[in-house]
């Protein structure tokens, strides 16, 4: 068995465990995962099961490091080296958000005064893409989503819901990161636009990323997913 | 002479590949009372740090004794100068420490009065910092100023009214202008969208944020405000009573807040 993250195999997790600790509720303790463990293939996508309040989430930001890890570890192929993102500074984080690990979610909270294509383009620029190119790209990548043309030179802060979350789902696929976390994209989307989605995940494992994603809607999960995590299967045993 | 660091340099600049300002061991106490106790980090170039805290938590202390505006009781700040070098800022002659602010740094305040000169015209609060780095072609310093007005959204028409004339909004523009005018690699914020109104400080926040990007400049910044710290930082330093409580990846701290401290923080914003 391999224990160590390789091109083909770009993440391993292992011996996770994560609980909260209330302070304001007299210290508190929830305990939410135990030796969670599982590893991403390049050109597959994982998906996480398991019913709500079950840690999925939680696992999704461990390993984007919004949520700090109590014990085990969260090995990355990193530019052709390895990371434990369980214990890495933050310099080493955000070195592998920008070159590693991308993050799609419909919620990411966008800058209200810049327009929607610079919003798209942005992390493409700052993965060294040209300014003109990246903008091409984005564009491109808005109107599969279905968003008018009108509206990329506009701010989104004026958008409806659902075209927020298309451009914030544009912005999560607009870069050629080797692992992706897919935090529900489909998620209150039409079926054309989530057609459109599916689309771009079955272009990214052809293109060899490795997808580790959220998908409550069980028909979108059969046709994405390669494999099911169990996360109950992660539950600590006072949970249990 | 142009100081103004090219792409080229910047480049070598991070090839040095050592922190841009380490923070040791540093002390400030008034009298008894204690000021900062013990602080340790370091700034790499192009990374943003928010200072947080509430009002009274040494954070203002902090910056002040690390920008040398303040003499510090104990330890040591180290800058990495444009060669390369690392000095102490602490053994460093008066002189030379002002060239540093003045030039490889900026100093954003609160109040904008502080950081501008209210009584000359916008333009040239913007050239005297280029003719402190050697700038003499009246021409050349009167086209960076205008340019750099526009950055700042000030219209070019303004550049001979003096800020006095200007709303909070437009000096607090006016002074990052003159900051950012001669490319510091450094720049200390305290609370710079402090006293404006929501709207005024929105448009301040997507300026700030484009400017750090497009620039790559280092950032400290204090801010008693987490969506501030949220927007513009890449890590989070919370303070109490001039001690360090956590210290994290800004998006860390605020989502799995660690500290009893930092969970009271950030339980009693509404929405971050
Ligand atoms: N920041 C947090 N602070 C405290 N508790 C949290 C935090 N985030 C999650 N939890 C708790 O951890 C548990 C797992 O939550 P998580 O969001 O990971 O579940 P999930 O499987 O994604 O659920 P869903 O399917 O409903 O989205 C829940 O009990 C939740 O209340
Ligand atoms: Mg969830």
């Amino acid at each position: 068995m391999i224990t160590i993250p390789t091109e083909q195999q770009p993440l391993i997790v292992r011996d996770l465990a994560k609980s909260f600790t209330m302070h304001l509720q007299g210290g508190r303790s929830l305990p939410v995962l135990a030796n969670a463990g599982f590893a991403l293939k390049a050109g597959e996508c994982a998906v996480l099961a398991g019913p709500s309040g079950v840690g999925k989430s939680s696992i999704l930001k461990m390993i984007y490091g919004n949520y700090a890890v109590n014990s085990g570890s969260i090995a990355v192929w990193h530019e052709g080296a390895v990371i434990d993102l369980a214990t890495a500074e933050p310099r080493a984080v955000m070195a592998v958000r920008k070159r590693t690990i991308g993050y799609v979610s419909q919620f990411l909270s966008v800058v209200p005064r810049v327009s929607t294509r610079d919003i798209v383009a942005e992390p493409m620029i700052a993965r060294g893409i040209d300014r003109q190119e990246a903008r091409e790209r984005a564009e491109t990548l808005l109107a599969r989503l279905n968003l008018p043309s009108r509206l990329f030179d506009l701010p989104p802060a004026t958008f409806s819901g659902g075209e927020q979350q298309r451009v914030n789902i544009a912005r999560g696929f607009s870069t050629n990161h080797p692992i992706l976390l897919l935090d529900e994209p489909t998620a209150s989307l039409d079926s054309a636009n989530r057609d459109v989605v599916l689309e771009i995940i079955s272009e990214k494992k052809a293109e060899g990323v490795a997808l580790l994603g959220i998908f409550h809607d069980l028909d979108t999960r059969e046709r994405v997913a390669d494999h099911l995590i169990d996360v109950s299967a992660f539950a600590p045993a006072q949970a249990a | 002479m142009n100081q103004q660091l090219s792409t080229d340099e910047r480049a070598r600049m991070a090839a040095h590949d050592g922190p841009l300002l380490s923070v040791r061991d540093l002390t400030k106490r008034y009298g008894q009372r204690i000021g900062c106790d013990d602080i340790s980090f370091d700034v790499w170039p192009g990374e943003v740090l928010a200072i947080v805290g509430e009002s009274g938590s040494g954070k203002t202390t902090l910056l002040n004794c690390i920008s040398t505006r303040l003499p510090a009781t104990s330890g040591t700040v180290t800058y990495q100068m444009r060669d390369g070098q690392p000095r102490n800022l602490f053994e460093m002659e008066e002189a030379e420490r002002r060239h540093l602010l003045r030039t490889d740094w900026g100093f954003v305040h609160q109040n904008p009065a502080d950081g501008l000169r209210m009584t000359v015209s916008a333009g040239a609060n913007v050239g005297e910092r280029l003719m402190a780095v050697g700038n003499r072609h009246y021409g050349q310093i009167r086209e960076t100023a205008t340019d750099w007005l526009s950055r700042v959204e000030i219209m070019a028409e303004r550049i001979d009214d003096q800020p006095r004339a200007f709303s909070g909004g437009m000096r607090q523009r006016l002074q990052i202008a003159r900051n950012l005018v001669t490319a510091p690699r450094l720049v200390f914020m305290d609370e710079p969208t402090g006293g404006l109104d929501v709207s005024v400080q929105a448009r301040l926040l997507d300026l700030l944020r484009g400017l750090v990007a497009d620039l790559g400049l280092a950032v400290i910044i204090v801010t008693h405000d987490l969506a501030v710290a949220r927007l513009l930082s890449d890590r989070i330093m919370v303070m109490k009573d001039g001690h360090v409580i956590e210290t994290g990846l800004t998006d860390r701290v605020l989502d799995d807040p660690q500290a009893p401290y930092t969970q009271l923080l950030v339980s009693s914003i509404l929405q971050v």
